[in-house]
């Protein structure tokens, strides 16, 4: 039932992402974009990381899509016409160098994962498996987020934020319609 | 059960499927779009090697961390995409070949 789960869910998100890429339509491909970030978040939840599901829920379809579409949707009607006319071809491939490009990089990390197969699991990994700290599917993983946000990782977690405020307001900054002087 | 592996595999699929995204597309928004599914898959393969890691959570630590930063990144992303449409009337990457006017 797991396995066919996990499945189910790799499917939609694969398929749903190769449709974002070959739908000419913008606006479609942002709207099955959605789909893939929601069934990026089920896979997650596979790997145990059930707070990083819903926050990618959250963050991703709450606050980045809507922003696109928003930015989308405001600009101007030549962004909604079809900007890949310049490959008149029937299929929707714009260039076959960069399908070549990005299979080949495919081929090259499968082959990776291939070789990283065939060895053993690097150290630390066997360490945890057999001291038993992996973290199972009764963890209380959100308190220990928690506890580990303010003690260890304090310092990386006060850059982010001041990372945030900085990208939001030279966000705003940007997107303000200077007055010709 | 599910093995280590096959997150690898999705996630080499779905980073493929962006890194042709933003090589094909003549459309700056898509562009942002593949980046967007790129740092997904990253973050994917955090998540799945951080399952084996309950001392320092530092998969699942770094997989918010990486969220958060691409939320920042599209942000600034849009906001510049909305100014360079401004300038140039185009969001065709291809056109906008000169930095200063």
């Amino acid at each position: 039932m797991e396995v066919f789960l996990f499945y189910a869910f790799a499917i939609l998100a694969i398929s749903s992402a190769l449709l974002v890429v070959s739908l000419k339509n913008t606006a479609r491909a942002l709207f099955l974009f959605f789909i893939t970030l929601f069934s990026m978040a089920g896979l997650f939840l596979f790997a145990l990381a059930d707070f990083v599901a819903i926050t990618q829920i959250m963050v991703y379809v709450g606050g980045v899509l809507i922003l696109m579409i928003f930015a989308f949707m405001l600009s101007n009607k030549e962004l909604l016409k079809d900007l890949q006319q310049i490959s008149g071809s029937l299929f929707s491939f714009p260039s076959w160098q960069s399908l070549t490009l990005a299979l080949a990089f495919f081929g090259v990390m499968v082959l990776g994962i291939r070789e990283w197969n065939s060895m053993e699991l690097p150290q630390w990994m066997l360490n945890n498996i057999q001291s038993g700290d992996v973290i199972a599917p009764t963890d209380n993983n959100i308190q220990q987020l928690g506890i580990k946000f303010m003690t260890q990782y304090v310092l990386p977690f006060e850059v982010i934020s001041i990372f945030l405020l900085m990208a939001l307001i030279g966000a705003a900054h940007l997107s303000r319609k200077e007055e010709r002087a | 059960m599910i093995t280590l592996t096959h997150f690898l595999v999705v996630s080499a699929c779905i980073f493929c499927i962006g890194l042709y995204t933003v090589i094909a597309k003549r459309n700056a928004i898509m562009i942002l779009v593949g980046i967007e599914l790129m740092i997904n898959s990253a973050i994917l393969n955090l998540v799945a090697f951080g399952k084996y890691d309950k001392v320092n959570y530092g998969g699942q630590v770094f997989a918010l961390f990486a969220i958060v930063l691409a939320a920042a990144a599209v942000a600034v992303g849009l906001a510049i995409i909305l100014n360079v449409y401004r300038h140039y009337k185009t969001i065709n990457p291809d056109h906008i070949t000169d930095l200063r006017d």
